[in-house]
C-alpha cells in the first residue's frame, strides 16, 4: 500500500478533466434554475448563476400542475420510512446470518445473495394487481411496502456483523442471561452503527431516485413523488425550462447534502462491499 | 471485557431453581427458532413483493388479461407469437441491445482506466473518488431531464461545441443512433465513476511485490496492466459485467425523461430510443392496460437478460485465459 506509483502531471490533468465532466451537468442545472426563462434559448448556453433563484422557486411551488411540495413531502416520507425499516430488518438478518448457528443457514445465504440477481422490476404488472386489490393504489404504501427490507442489505450487514461482533462478547452476554433478542439490541447493533449508517444513506438515495415502481402506481397526479413531480414539470405542455431545472435542483439538493457531509463514508462502504462481493 | 464477566460468582442454586430451569429451556428455545424470526421478514417482503410477481407475470402472460381482470381467458402462448411476430418489439429490443453495447463497453473501459489513475500516490485522494462518484448519487430523473436539454437541437450546448468545430447539428432525438449515443453518455455519466471505485477496491487487494517482480523482469506499465491487474481483477469485471447487464437491459428512466411533448413513453416519435421496459410499461399501464401482453414482453426480456449474461460471462472468461494462465487468482479473488 505504501509505495503506490506517483501520480504524473498527467494522470491530474487526466482526474481534473474527468471531475469536471463529472461536476459540470450538476452545476449547470443550479446555473438554468438561477436564471430567467429565457436563458435556455441563448447561444452561447449560461454557464454562469443568475439572480432569478428567489422567483423560479417561488413560481415552481406555485405551479398548480406539478403538485411540487407534496412530491417533496412524499419522497421525504417514503425514503426515511424504507431507511428506517431496511436498516433495522436488514441488521437484524444479517446479525443472525453472521453470529447465531441455525440449520440451513448457508442455503438461506445463498439465496438471499441470489436475489440480489433477480430483477424483480420485471414483476410490476402482478405487483400492480396486487396493489389495485389491496386498495393502495396511489397510496404510498404501494411504494414503501416493496422495498422494506433487500438481500444487499442483510449481506452487507452479514458481511460487517462477522469482523465487527467478536463471538466472545456474544458469548458473555448470553452468560449475563441475554436472550438473543436482547443481544441484538444491545451489543450488535451498536457495534454495527457505521455499516448501518452507510447502509441507510444509500438506500436513502436509492428510494428517493427510485422511478419505474412509483410512475407505475402513483396515477393521481395530486399524490406524486418529487420525481413524478419532475416528470410533470418535463412533460408539461409549455416548457419553463428555469422551473423544470429548479425542480431537478431541488430534488437533487438532499442527496448532494448528504454526499458532501458523509462522502467518505459513501465511498468506503461502496468499495468494501466489492472487496467482498 | 470477557475475563471480567466471567469472574462473577456462579449463580447460587437454590429455591430459585425451578425457575432458572425454566429460563434456560426458553432461552434453548430462542437459540434454536429466534433465528428464522428474524431472517424471516427478507424472506417474507420478497416472496410477495419479489419472487410471487415475477412468477406470477408468467401466469398472467398465458392469458388475455385487461385492467378488468375480472374474466381472463387462457390463450396459451399467443401473446407470444404476437409478440415474437411485432416489429415495435423487435425495434426496442434492437435500441435497448444498442444503447446496452455502446455505454457498456466504454463505460468499463474508462472505469478501469479511471482507476488504474486513482490507484497512485494522489493529494487529495478523498476529494478525487468524491468527484467521479458525485454522478451516481444524483437524481437519475433530473439528470435525464438536464441532459435532454444539454443534447437539444436547437439551443443544446452540444450542438453548440460540436458548432464551434464546424459539426452540424445533430437531432440527438430524432436520429435513432444519436440518441442511442446520448442516452449512453448520461448512463456511462453516471456509472463510470461507482465501477471506477469498485475496480479500484480490487486493484488495492493485488499485492505490489507482484508489481516489482513484474517491473524487474523488464515489464514496463502498460504491460503490467494488462498482464497483471487486469488478470487478477477478472472476478470483479465478471461482477461489474453482470450487474451492469441487469441493470442496462431494463434501462427505463434515463430515456423514458430523455425524452418529453406527446407520448414520451414511446422514446419519441419513431420509437427511436424505446427500450423493452419502455415498451412493456406502454402496453402494461396507461393508456392500453394489457396486462397479458405486457407480462409476455416481461418474461421475454427476461430471457434477453440472462441470455446476454451468460453470453458476456462467456466471453470475459475467454479473454482473460487467453491473456495469462491463472496464476495468484487467490490474491484476485479476496
Amino acid at each position: 500500500m505504501s509505495r503506490l506509483w506517483r501520480a504524473s502531471p498527467l494522470t491530474y490533468g487526466a482526474l481534473i478533466a474527468a471531475a469536471v465532466l463529472s461536476v459540470f451537468p450538476i452545476y449547470w442545472m443550479f446555473v438554468v434554475a438561477s436564471r430567467s426563462s429565457d436563458a435556455m434559448g441563448q447561444l452561447p448556453p449560461p454557464v454562469t448563476p443568475g439572480g432569478n433563484l428567489g422567483a423560479n422557486i417561488s413560481r415552481l411551488f406555485a405551479n398548480a400542475d406539478a403538485y411540487f411540495l407534496t412530491g417533496l413531502i412524499n419522497s421525504a416520507i417514503v425514503a426515511t420510512t424504507v431507511t428506517v425499516s431496511v436498516v433495522f430488518f436488514s441488521s437484524l438478518a444479517g446479525f443472525a446470518f453472521a453470529k447465531l448457528r441455525f440449520r440451513g443457514s448457508n442455503a438461506l445465504l445463498m439465496v438471499i445473495i441470489a436475489t440480489m440477481m433477480v430483477p424483480t422490476q420485471l414483476g410490476i404488472i402482478p405487483l400492480y394487481m396486487l396493489m389495485t386489490k389491496l386498495n393502495l393504489n396511489d397510496r404510498l404504501p404501494a411504494v414503501i411496502m416493496p422495498a422494506l427490507v433487500t438481500g444487499f442489505g442483510v449481506f452487507m450487514m452479514r458481511q460487517y456483523a462477522g469482523q465487527a461482533v467478536s463471538n466472545e462478547l456474544i458469548e458473555a452476554a448470553r452468560v449475563d442471561g441475554c436472550g438473543t433478542a436482547r443481544i441484538y439490541w444491545n451489543v450488535v447493533l451498536p457495534a454495527l452503527r457505521p455499516a448501518a449508517a452507510v447502509l441507510g444513506l444509500l438506500t436513502f438515495m436509492t428510494t428517493w431516485n427510485d422511478f419505474l415502481w412509483p410512475y407505475a402506481v402513483l396515477n393521481d397526479p395530486e399524490n406524486p413523488t418529487v420525481q413524478l413531480s419532475l416528470r410533470a414539470l418535463s412533460d408539461g405542455y409549455y416548457q419553463d425550462m428555469s422551473q423544470v431545472f429548479t425542480g431537478t435542483a431541488i430534488a437533487t439538493l438532499p442527496l448532494l447534502l448528504v454526499f458532501v457531509l458523509f462522502g467518505r463514508q459513501i465511498i468506503g462502504g461502496i468499495m468494501e462491499g466489492a472487496v467482498k462481493a | 471485557m470477557a475475563l471480567q464477566l466471567d469472574a462473577r460468582p456462579p449463580a447460587t442454586p437454590g429455591p430459585r431453581d425451578t425457575r432458572l430451569r425454566r429460563a434456560g429451556r426458553l432461552s434453548r428455545i430462542d437459540a434454536k427458532y429466534s433465528p428464522y424470526l428474524y431472517i424471516a421478514p427478507f424472506f417474507l417482503v420478497f416472496a410477495v413483493f419479489g419472487a410471487w410477481p415475477l412468477a406470477y407475470t408468467l401466469w398472467v402472460s398465458l392469458h388475455d388479461w385487461d385492467l378488468l381482470g375480472s374474466n381472463p381467458t387462457f390463450i396459451g402462448a399467443d401473446n407470444y407469437t404476437q409478440l415474437l411476430a411485432d416489429s415495435d418489439f423487435w425495434h426496442s429490443v434492437v435500441n435497448t441491445l444498442g444503447i446496452f453495447v455502446i455505454s457498456t463497453v466504454p463505460q468499463l473501459l474508462l472505469a478501469l482506466w479511471l482507476a488504474n489513475m486513482l490507484n497512485r500516490q494522489l493529494r487529495f485522494r478523498t476529494g478525487w473518488r468524491m468527484a467521479v462518484l458525485v454522478p451516481n448519487v444524483t437524481s437519475t430523473a433530473a439528470v435525464a431531464i438536464v441532459f435532454g436539454v444539454l443534447f437539444g437541437r436547437e439551443f443544446g450546448m452540444i450542438n453548440w461545441l460540436l458548432d464551434l468545430v464546424s459539426v452540424d447539428p445533430i437531432g440527438w432525438k430524432s436520429n435513432r443512433f444519436a440518441s442511442w449515443v446520448a442516452i449512453s453518455a448520461m448512463v456511462d455519466w453516471r456509472w463510470t465513476g461507482y465501477n471506477a471505485l469498485i475496480f479500484l477496491a480490487a486493484m488495492q487487494a493485488i499485492p505490489r511485490d507482484l508489481y516489482e517482480a513484474a517491473a524487474i523482469d523488464g515489464a514496463n506499465r502498460a504491460r503490467q496492466f494488462w498482464t497483471i491487474t487486469v488478470p487478477l481483477l477478472k472476478p470483479t469485471i465478471i461482477f461489474c459485467v453482470i450487474i451492469s447487464t441487469i441493470g442496462g437491459l431494463q434501462l427505463f428512466t434515463e430515456p423514458r425523461l430523455f425524452h418529453s411533448g406527446t407520448n414520451p413513453i414511446r422514446g419519441g416519435t419513431l420509437r427511436e430510443s424505446q427500450t423493452v421496459t419502455m415498451y412493456m410499461f406502454e402496453n402494461a399501464f396507461a393508456p392500453y392496460y394489457n396486462f397479458g401482453y405486457g407480462s409476455a414482453v416481461a418474461w421475454l426480456l427476461f430471457a434477453l437478460i440472462a441470455i446476454v449474461a451468460a453470453i458476456n460471462v462467456l466471453i470475459i472468461r475467454r479473454l482473460g485465459a487467453g491473456a495469462k494462465p491463472d496464476t495468484g487468482r487467490k490474491g484476485g479473488s479476496r
